[in-house]
């Protein structure tokens, strides 16, 4: 089994990394151009000064409990493990989240440092809009003005959060630029931050881009995996068997697994977007069909031809769907101490009815992807095994993908 | 001595300014690139550079992202860039030429392959605009062991530690980013552009480049009073969509801008230095 391989540096100590430039192995760094150097490193002291600060930490965590709604719970889907007939499958309910996913519990955290910063001005990429709504949801807040950057395929696409956004005072601006999606929304975002440095802090969404992002947006969102650690011990008296986590650039799964790394006896799945089936090229797994590159500011595992150019990816979950993935994930793969495996749209889309009829939640299509490989993995785990799914999302927002999908107009 | 210092040296000697123009190889078809670079050349340019499209180029503007895209949809790689300098190289062995790009499709190549494959084409440095010092080393190293000098970016914000770390490493010359933002930026100011190049020649006695945002013979003339070498992209390729479907005629107008800066920046008197 893959956990006998994992690294000996990860066997007891909390995972040392990444190192002082941002790697985590090979993977992660600096890859920008020189003018965002000294930004990075403006925004790398001040998160080191204030991640120590028990003030800011003080702030971060009632903001969590009082405004987002945490701890959220762990749930035992009884129903839905006694029908699968093997492991029992506990939820972590971060759809139950203000805003209805995990990015708020980033954007909680970088919004406080801004202003701590001086900074007056958020800007923000965002795919299927949730980490965009979630970052305007900060900004109106805490009174700063809101740029999002969203490709124009996907503002189409999404035209509900587009709405939301500008309800809550963020200008959403569309990006023509390359094949119009997530990744080209990131390019922009970029570009503006490098004209606008001086008052503007770029949240990014995921743990990708470049030092400290990957780190900082980690530890963020490692209060789920410490709630879920906490909770799980009480109700079992013991550490989960497993815990699986849709992969897209990573942050609910590595928020997740983050505080379990030690542990060696949890087994750790990420769950990439198969699309229509790796076999035909479209989908969204560079960990499972990709190869090392540098993209957005770190080196990592991607979706690229033989050129070195990124190519256009598929899923039909939008948060998924993106050509590369968090550094330290590809370091966790590449160290054996978590595995990662894919699942396709149509695996994704029975996962999503099958939870609804069978416990009432209507989960996000990308939470529905690890579902449906915790539906594989239950079984195989056999009774009296536990595993941990993050319910990273919930559905509302895919309710018109879905019926699409299915022929049916609303 | 490379291409690229003999280059400046002559120059030096001279009295006069290099003027450096910026295209993007295969934009807008592969057929195009290497006549035009030779043109250039005829206009007044000292040294050149040719960028390799990306995909994802996070630094540029929209106009040589459009250039980028162009050229990609000619299916224009990394090995078709190295064969149009090998092109060129038949005709012109002086002019050195540098390639501007992103770091993944050398990635893909290969440093020491890409390497070696280069310098056969007649390569003479490379600028990773995504490669800061911190990452770059190894790539930097691939290249001075076959004689191609990586050249590095300095921004208005790069501070005095890193202007030191980064003029230690890089030859050829240092390319100085006019402004903060990307490429075919609007504004720039002189006086900090110039404050900033006194910083560095304070620890180098590589020649400097001024880049982005350099768009009239005016500005270039100015520019080139403070730095050694002025170079023009945004401003150059922006006239391939003035003339989508007139190829010749967007060479025409390329060259003759660059035309029109070369007699302002020869014309301004090189020791008027006021900032």
């Amino acid at each position: 089994m893959a956990i006998e391989s994992a690294a000996p540096n990860m066997a007891s100590e909390p995972a040392p990394l990444p190192d002082a430039n941002g790697h985590f192995g090979p993977y992660g760094g600096m890859f920008v151009a020189e003018t965002l150097m000294g930004p990075l490193a403006e925004l790398r002291a001040a998160y080191e000064h204030f991640v120590s600060d028990p003030e800011f930490q003080a702030e971060f965590d009632t903001d969590l409990a009082d405004y987002v709604g945490r701890p959220s719970p762990l749930y035992l889907a009884e129903r839905w493990s006694r029908e699968l007939g093997g492991a029992r499958i506990y939820l972590k309910r971060e759809d139950l989240n203000h805003t209805g996913a995990h990015k708020i519990n980033n954007t909680i955290g970088q919004a406080l440092l801004a202003k701590r910063m001086g900074k007056t001005r958020i800007i923000a990429e965002t795919g299927a809009g949730q980490h965009g709504v979630a970052s305007a949801t900060v900004a109106a807040r805490l009174g700063l003005e809101c740029v999002v950057y969203m490709g124009a395929e996907d503002i189409e696409r999404q035209k509900q959060n587009v709405y939301r956004m500008q309800l809550l005072g963020a200008r959403v601006v569309s990006v023509e630029s390359g094949s119009k999606t997530l990744k080209d929304a990131l390019n922009e975002a970029m570009r503006d931050w490098v004209t606008n440095v001086d008052d503007t802090f770029y949240i990014i969404g995921t743990v990708a881009g470049p030092h400290p992002y990957p780190a900082m947006v980690r530890d963020f969102q490692t209060v789920i995996g410490r709630e879920t650690r906490r909770q799980f011990l009480e109700r079992e008296g013991r550490l989960p068997d497993a815990l699986v986590a849709c992969v897209g650039g990573g942050s609910n799964a590595i928020g997740l697994f983050h505080p379990f790394l030690a542990d060696t006896s949890v087994e750790l799945h990420g769950v990439e977007a198969a699309g229509d089936g790796l076999d035909t090229g479209r989908h969204a797994a560079p960990l499972c069909a990709g190869r090392p590159g540098v993209l957005h500011g770190n080196r990592t595992y991607l979706m690229e031809d033989d050129d070195g150019q990124i190519i256009a990816t598929h899923s039909i979950s939008a948060g998924l769907d993106y050509p590369g993935v968090g550094p330290e994930h590809a370091w966790l793969k590449d160290s054996g101490r978590a595995t990662y495996v894919a699942v396709d749209d149509s695996q994704a889309l029975a996962a999503f009815h099958t939870l609804t009829r069978t416990e009432g939640i209507i989960p996000a299509l990308e939470s529905s992807h690890a579902l449906a490989y915790a539906a594989e993995l239950a079984p195989r785990l056999g009774s009296g095994k536990a595993l941990v799914v993050n319910l990273s999302g919930r559905g509302d927002k895919d309710i018109h993908t879905v019926a699409t999908h299915e022929g049916m107009a609303l | 001595m490379s291409r690229i210092e003999n280059r400046f040296s002559i120059l030096r000697q001279a009295g006069r300014k290099a003027l450096i123009p910026f295209i993007t190889a295969g934009d807008p078809t592969p057929e195009v690139t290497v006549p035009l670079l030779h043109e250039l050349v005829a206009a007044g340019a000292d040294l050149l550079e040719l960028g390799v499209p990306f995909s994802d180029p996070m630094a540029d503007g929209p106009v040589i992202q459009r250039a980028s895209e162009r050229a990609l949809a000619h299916g224009v790689s990394l090995h078709d860039v190295l064969d149009m300098v090998t092109a060129f190289r038949a005709s012109d062995a002086d002019t050195p030429v540098i390639l501007m790009g992103y770091l993944n499709p050398i990635e893909v190549f290969g440093y020491q392959v890409f390497a070696s494959a280069a310098a056969a084409a007649g390569v003479d440095g490379i600028l990773t605009v995504d490669a800061p010092p911190e990452e770059a080393a190894p790539l930097a190293e691939a290249l001075h062991g076959v004689g191609i000098d990586p050249i590095f970016l300095l921004a208005p914000t790069s501070g005095p530690e890193r202007i030191e770390r980064i003029c230690a490493l890089a030859s050829g010359f240092v390319y100085y980013v006019s402004t903060k933002g990307v490429t075919g930026a609007a504004s720039l100011d002189l006086a900090e552009i110039a404050a900033k190049l006194d910083q560095i020649r304070a620890v180098t006695r590589l020649p400097l480049g001024v880049g982005f945002g350099i768009s009239d013979a005016e500005r270039a003339a100015t520019l080139a009073q403070v730095a050694d070498a002025v170079i023009v992209g945004s401003a150059l390729v922006r006239q391939i969509e003035v003339y989508p479907d007139d190829p010749r005629a967007a060479m025409a107008a390329m060259t003759e801008l660059l035309g029109s800066m070369r007699t302002a920046i020869d014309a301004a008197a090189p020791q008027a230095v006021e900032a």
